[in-house]
């Protein structure tokens, strides 16, 4: 009997329930779940990640102040309330501690993923972060005008 | 190896125009609806006004997109965390239907509330 065949039959009978293919057993490690948790740039990398949580939850909210808006000024005033409530304030506390992280670590991801070029040259990565960031600002000030200004 | 085709590209420019337009934008909405209004820094629009800016052609459109990249920008990010971050590129499929499944739902609905407030 030849080696490979002697492989083929190995696999094919139940001797080894565990078998997976190009994944020799002997030689795989496994990862414990909590690997970031040793290093501050991987405990950074899954913060960053986790903020996604946080955006899709203001977007509910965003959602929840339309459906108020929709419903009369008696659901538009209970909503006001149950804002000034202290879970709400801490609530909103909290996403906006981590959007604001999103924000930050989105603008420095940014000459990673966009090339700006100036005549020939490429514009320099700091260049678009302080433009992001100073877009950022107009933006922000804009709707902080038309909501409350 | 055949190289398996994917919509990766699809998912990961919601995910990229998500995560723009929720930068620029989330951040001042939290900000003044959540904590300066609430904590009485400054007096919450009237009902009237509100409604009339929220009813504003652009304002739809940007209340719209806003919501719904928002939610695509969660649903490639958080899939990816599950399968990296806590190893559970096993029930890929599952994540998928999950993560894009509510992203979507939650646009169809967005777009009622934009649209038909």
């Amino acid at each position: 009997m030849s080696d490979s065949a002697y492989i083929t039959s190995d696999i094919k009978s139940n001797r080894n329930p565990h078998y997976e293919r190009f994944r020799p057993r002997m030689y795989s490690t496994r990862m414990p779940i909590f690997w970031w948790v040793r290093k501050r740039p991987y405990v950074t990398f899954i913060l960053r990640e986790l903020t996604s949580i946080f955006v899709m939850a203001y977007a509910v909210i965003l959602m929840i102040i339309l459906g108020a808006l929709g419903r009369g000024p008696e659901a538009y005033e209970a909503l006001l309330a149950f804002f000034q409530t202290p879970f709400s304030i801490g609530l909103h506390v909290v996403i906006f501690v981590f959007v604001i992280f999103h924000s930050i670590t989105w603008f420095k991801l940014a000459p990673t993923a966009t090339v700006i070029k100036v005549g020939k040259k490429r514009l320099p990565g700091i260049a678009l972060v302080a433009g992001n960031i100073a877009l950022w600002i107009v933006l922000s000030a804009a709707i902080a005008w038309l909501l409350i200004g | 190896m055949a190289t398996k085709k994917t919509n990766d590209p699809f998912w990961w420019t919601l995910f990229g125009a998500g995560g723009t337009i929720s930068a620029f934008f989330i951040p001042v909405h939290v900000l003044i609806m959540g904590i300066v209004i609430p904590l009485g820094w400054a007096t919450a629009p009237d009902y009237e006004s509100l409604l009339e800016l929220a009813q504003h052609p652009v304002s739809r459109l940007y209340l719209f997109a806003l919501i719904s990249l928002s939610l695509f920008h969660w649903a490639h990010r958080f899939r990816y965390t599950l399968y990296d971050g806590l190893q559970l590129k096993h029930l890929e499929l599952f994540i998928f239907t999950f993560c894009y499944g509510t992203a979507i739902a939650g646009t169809v609905i967005a777009a009622f509330l934009a649209f038909g407030l």
